[in-house]
């Protein structure tokens, strides 16, 4: 492994990491999708690098996914659904800024311990790459829990996502990955395709899911 | 890729697709009904004919003693439970909860659920089997919110959520197992082959497997409906159409526990990592006991037995963590008894939520009375489900709790407990559904009793005698889960 090549992608995996740091603390659901398309753009260029020094080209596909897919189509899908839903203007509470900041430094901290450590055997790439997606797994269910509404919750199950997207590229000639990427690809276009065709909004007059749990079923 | 092509598992997996196409455009309800029936007991009987003549492993496709049981299972419940949602749906479009449209969408999306659990249960291939969960989940995903009342709407989008997040940790563990695999089988397809991956796990990083099996058992977990994680089940359960109850509870949870089972296999057999067994049999007594407890407060039918699930998976999740031949045989033959008695609980419910009009509890009494077959069927049902003998699931809980008295009396105290507790409710709950003043809509209902029979006729028979056949195979099995 030429030193260059192990630097770069280990600077594009911390970005990523960083990217959703950014995510944590945004309020407004239009800066979230901004950030997002810009995670999404971190990780095409991680994967492509890693589809580069791997010598693996159908990792290209999956990075082109990435590019096409997550950082250009969805966000602008999910930009017309918040103005046709009318909720451009709701500021998010999501919670105290600098205890969810806390809490993703003692996430990330406590995934580069775990993962370092029981990958000491592993290849150097792959093993710096699984704690970085680690990380960013974990904030993405940090970034889902601290938020109430249902489009940015999809936003944190899309960056999540992209976590595990870069784990499978950073384990070497991981075979499936192209597929993996392409179901992951088609779950998330369910998602959204469900806020859209279910109209959470019309239904329930607020994609607040909180007024989702209005009903429990369990009503006398 | 010849097996795909020219054996009794292609069209184990090619009819349910081929079938799903045809239904998503055939416009005549009645019409795709029997073909739904049809191409299910095809599938049905293809998965029988494993039986006789296997194909040998190759690295996408495997059959062994261990997955032909589910199989078996998965495409008889699937069938039967075809058969009932024939008369189901029947009556959902009369009283126009359904349209033909949906209806249409229902039918393929019911096979493309089977095929994605044929495929989970077929391959030879860790990351397959992901996708393949990942298929039949989203399937029913949307038949959860096919009604698209608020409570469905609510119960699909939790489910979505919750089950993606299942599911997203399972993937983070299959690429763990990979990463694990590299350095001794090499790059590429073997490293997720699950026969490779058998072979060679002894030489595994111990400590890498450890944490797989974490992220995999809490993944897959999810899906099987193990308390914490279980808050999607009973919303899924009650919202949806029934059919889907059913296949839900006797299907798909099976077969997430079919991918931990295999995971644990791998854990049992490389050694040095920890050992899964302490961790299931915890998640498996508190999914149990918290069940039980949950039993007492429902007020939906639907979902009271949808707790009843959790408490089952809890009790074979326990019998397969505390493992050896009998607790083993114990939790199998747990789990095809729950499988057969609670689709077919569901059956009866589903036609009793459908006469009487509700899904309340209060609002559903003296059945006996007004229809005494529904009536007698729900009583065999529920006597089965909480244990009472003659029926199946008392044996095979008495197997559970005798293994267990004989190897850690101090587990067996909760697991006893969580048992009577699930038992009190279920009986309390029963006398109130069959006896007493009978309420709401007395008319006579068109029902298929044929699926409900042939269940309860089952799990009787499998209490009374287990053909030595089948007590050999499930040992075999047993023994092979270590």
């Amino acid at each position: 492994m030429h030193g260059i090549d192990f630097d770069i992608a280990h600077l594009l995996a911390g970005s990523l990491v960083l990217v959703s740091f950014m995510m944590l603390y945004q309020d407004r659901l239009y800066a979230l999708l901004n950030i997002y398309a810009l995670h999404a753009v971190v990780l095409s260029l991680s994967v492509g690098w890693q589809a580069h020094i791997q010598d693996a080209p159908h990792l290209f596909i999956t990075a082109s996914i990435a590019l096409l897919f997550k950082a250009i189509f969805i966000p602008i899908v999910l930009h017309r659904m918040i103005v046709k839903l009318g909720i451009h203007r709701e500021i998010e509470a999501v919670g105290s800024i600098g205890l969810t900041m806390l809490v993703g430094i003692g996430l990330v901290g406590l995934s580069l311990a775990v993962m370092l450590k029981v990958t000491a055997g592993a290849d150097l790439v792959a093993r710096e790459d699984i704690a970085f997606a680690l990380s960013v797994v974990l904030l993405g269910l940090l970034i889902m829990v601290t938020r109430r509404n249902a489009v940015s919750q999809v936003v944190g199950f899309m960056s999540l996502e992209n976590g595990l997207v870069l784990a499978a590229t950073g384990a070497k000639g991981m075979p499936l990955v192209v597929e993996i990427s392409v179901a992951f690809s088609v779950l998330i276009a369910f998602i959204v395709i469900g806020i859209f065709l279910f109209r959470i909004r019309e239904r329930f007059d607020t994609v607040d899911v909180r007024a989702l749990d209005r009903f429990r079923g369990e009503q006398r | 890729m010849n097996v795909l092509l020219a054996h009794n598992v292609a069209l184990v997996l090619w009819t349910p697709i081929v079938a799903a196409a045809v239904l998503a455009v055939l416009p005549s309800y009645r019409l795709s009904a029997r073909l739904n029936m049809l191409a299910s007991f095809l599938t049905l009987a293809a998965a029988l004919s494993l039986f006789v003549s296997r194909p040998g492993a190759n690295s996408y496709i495997l059959v062994d003693d261990l997955n032909i049981v589910f199989i078996v299972l998965n495409t008889f419940v699937g069938f039967t439970t075809s058969v009932f949602s024939a008369s189901y749906i029947g009556h959902e479009l009369e009283t126009g909860r359904l349209t033909p449209t949906y209806l249409r969408f229902y039918h393929a999306m019911y096979q493309v659920m089977m095929f994605g659990m044929n495929l989970a249960l077929l391959v030879n291939n860790i990351g397959l089997m992901w996708v393949a969960i990942e298929l039949a989940t989203l399937a029913t995903v949307l038949m959860v919110g096919i009604y698209r009342t608020h409570e469905a709407l609510e119960a699909a989008w939790k489910y979505f959520i919750l089950a993606s997040v299942g599911i997203a940790f399972a993937l983070f563990g299959t690429i763990l197992v990979y990463m694990s695999a590299v350095p001794v089988v090499g790059e590429g397809l073997p490293g997720m082959t699950w026969t490779v991956l058998v072979a060679k796990v002894s030489a595994f990083d111990p400590a890498l497997l450890s944490v797989a099996f974490i992220f995999l058992f809490l993944g897959y977990g999810t899906k099987v409906g193990l308390a914490p994680l279980h808050a999607w089940l009973p919303d899924a359960h009650a919202e949806g159409p029934t059919p889907i109850s059913a296949v839900l509870s006797g299907l798909l949870l099976n077969v997430a526990l079919y991918a931990i089972l295999r995971f644990k296999m791998l854990m049992a057999l490389n050694g040095r990592a920890i050992a899964p067994g302490p961790l299931m049999v915890i998640i498996g007594l508190i999914s149990l006991v918290f069940a039980a407890f949950m039993l007492y407060r429902r007020r939906d039918i639907k979902r009271l037995f949808a707790y009843s699930s959790i408490e089952h998976m809890g009790i074979i999740v326990f019998a397969f963590g505390m493992g050896g031949p009998l607790a083993n045989f114990a939790g199998l033959l747990q789990m095809t008894m729950h499988s057969l008695t609670k689709s077919g609980i569901f059956f009866t419910v589903g036609h009793i939520a459908q006469v009487k009009g509700t899904q309340k509890i209060a609002d559903i009494r003296g059945l006996t009375e007004t229809h005494p077959l529904l009536g007698w069927s729900l009583i065999v049902g529920v006597l089965a489900i909480a244990g009472m003998p003659p029926l199946g699931i008392f044996m095979s809980e008495f197997l559970v709790v005798s293994s267990t008295f004989a190897r850690s009396p101090l587990l067996a105290i909760p697991l006893v407990f969580g048992l009577l507790v699930a038992f009190g409710a279920l009986l309390l709950r029963v006398q109130g559904f069959a006896f007493g003043e009978p309420t709401g809509n007395a008319t006579p209902v068109r029902a298929s009793y044929l699926p409900i029979f042939a269940h309860f006729a089952l799990v009787l028979i499998a209490g009374l005698y287990l053909p030595p056949m089948l007590v050999t195979w499930f040992q075999h099995v047993a023994r092979m889960l270590g």
